[in-house]
């Protein structure tokens, strides 16, 4: 009976605790709406089955449970009942995969007027490249790199003269712009991750990944490392700040661009 | 209306190969130490694994105080708590549960529950133990070399793996860890061939195939994916060796490391990742099948009932052993992959969600109108199943790409597969062994610290792991030496992890209980006699218990019916044996 009362109160203590508990998702501040909806359907049709399941089998033990006497049944196989159950369980899948599916189609179509926002990871700090008046980021190659030029631009591409340059970490984002964020790593794998966005996507050296977001709502958040990249891992930090257009052109202005960076390494004298 | 399967009582063909004589050993050295017996071997592997096992036991321990209370544990560093991370994963899924659920259980129930003498290539056998054994001295010497043991994460993602900004990287850990997982996989080749050759040319007469018990099933299936989906992991392990050793490139494109240009260029990183996971998915099934078929034999028995819908969950089985293999790339829906795939293997991933439930199902009907003996094996296998079901059901979560792109990389996702191949497994272990000790020993586990470490390790792991999915929820990170400052993350969160560290001390001290009852009772345990759990299969029918070498005496048994005889209408004792004739004219032309 001591079994079947605790698989009936760890059904209970479950549902108690994800109703009651403070810990949940925090607040989103992109578009993905999408992304919360889905988990919360599949929150809730994962829920009915476990909650089914486990308070059956409490039902089987407490029903059936040996006492002097008792015979088992002899059933091997009931068709109809297997088939209903499996069809059951594919419409249930089907429920869950047909929105997946939908959402995941837009997260891998990017909006044509997104601007283009270059984001570059190194053990254990963010950098980050923004387009010039041009709209266009030029080329890089980790090749290129040298303590003058710490993100790789080819001097010879005009597209990326008037890149700005972003390092130390603090990026900025017009609030309701979407952003197509390019990925680039120069040493190991990363993974650049606001909670607030949801998406998140990997950075590998070796070629640039992508994903696209818009952000809804101002205010300043972490930026994480979610793949293990060291031991510098957990503190591989960066903030964004998104805000309003006027503020974000105020910040926008007080960035060098590449030529900047370029000019003022020159000037520098050699020792 | 009842419909009896193929596999019921009938016929039985003549044998087609003759017995064979076996090595007989003529000393104490090759008769329990470079033994050839299947059952010696498979002693030897379950408690080399056991004993690496209390090792990841203990890591786990050390890499819960850190996060719990970080800071506080001068010698838990950053280095060192990613290279418990990397040990306690490893150790985990290759040296314990693939070695004891395979080389343990496999060797020791393959032979006597097919009534096969031994297994056919028994040298073979004896030389896979000791490579298997060679394999987890190579991984603890990690332990003992200059920059200990690797800290690149069980998953050994390059290039941060052979880099210096790993521990281990750019010193032996990784080259220990390469060359012990290549070792552990020559010598499970050859433990592999011989299951798989033994099932199919070794069972008794009478012994079909769909008259096997699902544990065999289940194991049979694991051993012939483990053979297709190792050789992925041998050769990532291989070309990562030459990008380190050599300074080829496979998994190397062009690299600035800490300001300095690498000699390396052209590589893939997510090369390395395709074949790891290619590996590494059918790993989760090579450790979670071999758990499905030893449970449905526990309910099975333990409910005094035949297993529900017995040639479902062979087939079951079977086609999840197959999709396993083309659903590994859910494991890198944000790992910059072309996101096309994500819509293929999104759709295989909830696809295999369908035989598995169909599994759950068939093991909670088999209890309906069953006679359910609380047995400590029927306890775990209850709360396998509360345990698989939950973790199974998450999994639902991070298969469905989209879902997955927020919670992957968080403790979600460390939550999800402790439950669903860490824990779950684990419970049909300890269900397992009190289920077959008897046979291995002759004397029955203690009961009642049976039943101490049955529900703290049930109750416990549950509240281990359900929480602490949602911290991942949250989005808290895994693999995070410390979390620092985060505005996303409320205080209240690090309570709930202190909560989470003082019950993994205590599940961690209950598996004492355990140990103590496993030698107390090798002496003083109850005599069990031969069959104890009244149970049909060959293994239980043994002329001496344990079993002599050889298994059976003069004569091979001969099996007559399936293995899910209990209760059957009309018969006096509640279970019939694989192995007793049915009443009726058949008799004759059998002996024929």
């Amino acid at each position: 009976m001591a079994v079947v009362l605790i698989l009936v109160l760890l059904v209970v203590g479950s549902l108690l605790f994800h109703v009651l508990s403070p810990w949940w998702w925090t607040p989103i501040a992109s578009n993905w709406t999408y992304i919360d909806s889905t988990l919360v359907v599949t929150f809730w049709i994962t829920g009915v089955v476990f909650v089914a399941v486990v308070l059956f089998m409490a039902y089987c033990v407490f029903r059936f449970r040996h006492k002097p006497g008792n015979k088992a049944a002899y059933e091997p196989e009931n068709r109809r009942l297997e088939m209903l159950l499996a069809s059951g369980t594919a419409v249930g899948v089907a429920a869950m995969l047909a929105p997946g599916l939908v959402v995941w189609n837009q997260f891998v179509t990017v909006p044509d007027e997104a601007s283009p926002l270059e984001v570059v990871a190194q053990q254990w700090l963010w950098s980050f490249r923004l387009p010039g008046v041009d709209g266009k980021l030029g080329r890089a190659d980790t090749r290129d790199i040298t303590s003058e030029n710490p993100l790789g631009l080819n001097r010879n591409d005009a597209a990326g003269l008037d890149d700005v340059i972003v390092e130390g970490g603090e990026l900025h984002l017009p609030v309701g712009k979407p952003v197509r964020v390019l990925l680039r790593s120069v040493d190991v794998v990363h993974d650049f991750y606001v909670p607030e966005f949801r998406a998140k996507m990997d950075v590998i050296p070796g070629m640039v990944t992508y994903f696209w977001f818009t952000p809804t709502r101002t205010g300043t958040f972490d930026i994480l490392c979610a793949e293990l990249c060291g031991v510098g891992h957990p503190q591989m930090r960066g903030t964004v700040v998104v805000e309003e257009a006027a503020d974000y052109q105020i910040w926008l202005d007080q960035q060098q661009t590449f030529n900047q960076l370029l000019a003022s390494g020159e000037q520098q004298p050699v020792n | 209306m009842v419909e009896i399967p193929s596999g019921s009582a009938g016929a039985v063909p003549a044998a087609e190969v003759e017995d064979v004589e076996l090595y007989h050993p003529k000393s104490w050295w090759t008769k329990y130490v470079f033994s050839q017996d299947a059952k010696i071997i498979a002693v030897q592997y379950s408690l080399t694994a056991i004993s690496i096992g209390l090792v990841a036991l203990v890591l786990s321990w050390l890499m819960r105080l850190q996060l719990a209370f970080p800071g506080y544990f001068a010698f838990i560093d950053a280095n060192h708590y990613y290279q418990f991370i990397t040990m306690h994963g490893m150790i985990m899924v290759i040296y314990l549960l693939t070695a004891l659920f395979l080389g343990g259980f496999g060797n020791y129930l393959i032979p006597l529950m097919l009534g096969a003498r031994d297994m056919v290539f028994p040298y073979a056998n004896m030389l896979s133990y000791w490579i298997y054994l060679l394999a987890v001295l190579i991984l603890v010497a990690g332990f003992f070399v200059p920059g200990g043991p690797t800290g690149a994460g069980w998953t050994l993602y390059p290039p941060q793996a052979v880099l210096s900004g790993t521990p281990g990287g750019s010193d032996w850990g990784i080259l220990l860890m390469l060359f012990s997982l290549i070792v552990f996989i020559i010598g499970f080749t050859m433990g592999g061939l011989n299951y798989v050759v033994t099932v199919l040319q070794g069972r008794a007469r009478g012994m079909t195939l769909m008259r096997m018990p699902l544990t065999v099933w289940g194991i049979f299936t694991a051993t012939v994916m483990a053979l297709l989906a190792f050789p992925a992991l041998f050769v990532a392990c291989v070309m990562m060796l030459f990008d380190r050793l050599l300074g080829t490139s496979f998994f190397m494109p062009a690299i600035v490391e800490m300001g300095e240009q690498l000699q390396h260029g052209g590589g893939s990183p997510i090369l390395f990742q395709h074949l790891f996971w290619f590996f590494g998915h059918p790993e989760v099934y090579i450790v979670a099948l071999p758990a499905f078929g030893i449970v449905s034999d526990l309910i099975s028995t333990h409910a005094r009932k035949n297993i529900f819908g017995y040639r479902m969950m062979v087939w079951a089985i079977v086609v999840i052993g197959a999709l396993s293999f083309i659903v590994w790339a859910h494991h890198m829906y944000v790992s910059g992959m072309n996101p096309a795939f994500g819509f293929f293997f999104a759709t295989t991933t909830l696809i295999i969600a369908v035989p598995t439930a169909i599994k759950v199902y068939n093991w909670v009907l088999t209890l309906w109108r069953g006679d359910i003996h609380l047995t400590l094996p029927m306890l775990f296998a209850l709360a396998f199943i509360v345990t698989f079901v939950n973790g199974g059901l998450t999994g639902l979560f991070l298969g469905n790409v989209v879902v997955d792109v927020p919670l992957s990389d968080t403790l979600f996702v460390v939550a999800h597969f402790h439950m669903v191949m860490g824990v779950a497994p684990i419970l049909v272990i300890f269900g397992a062994i009190y289920h077959w000790y008897p046979k291995v020993t002759g004397r029955m586990l203690d009961d009642f610290l049976g039943h101490i470490h049955f529900w703290i390790t049930f109750l416990g792991t549950y509240a281990i792991f359900f929480p602490m999915h949602y911290l991942g929820l949250l989005g808290m990170p895994r693999r995070y030496h410390e979390l620092g400052d985060t505005v996303f993350v409320p205080p209240s969160a690090n309570t709930l992890n202190v909560f989470i560290t003082v019950m993994a001390l205590v599940v961690g001290a209950a598996q004492i209980v355990f140990l103590f009852n496993l030698v107390w009772s090798l002496f003083k345990g109850r005599q069990a006699g031969g069959n104890p759990w009244r149970a049909t299969t060959l293994e239980w029918q043994t002329p001496q218990t344990p079993p002599a070498h050889g298994n059976w005496g003069r004569d091979l048994p001969v099996v007559y019916r399936w293995a899910y005889d209990y209760s059957v209408p009309g018969s006096a004792e509640d279970f019939i044996p694989q192995t007793q004739p049915p009443s009726g004219g058949l008799t004759r032309e059998v002996v024929a």
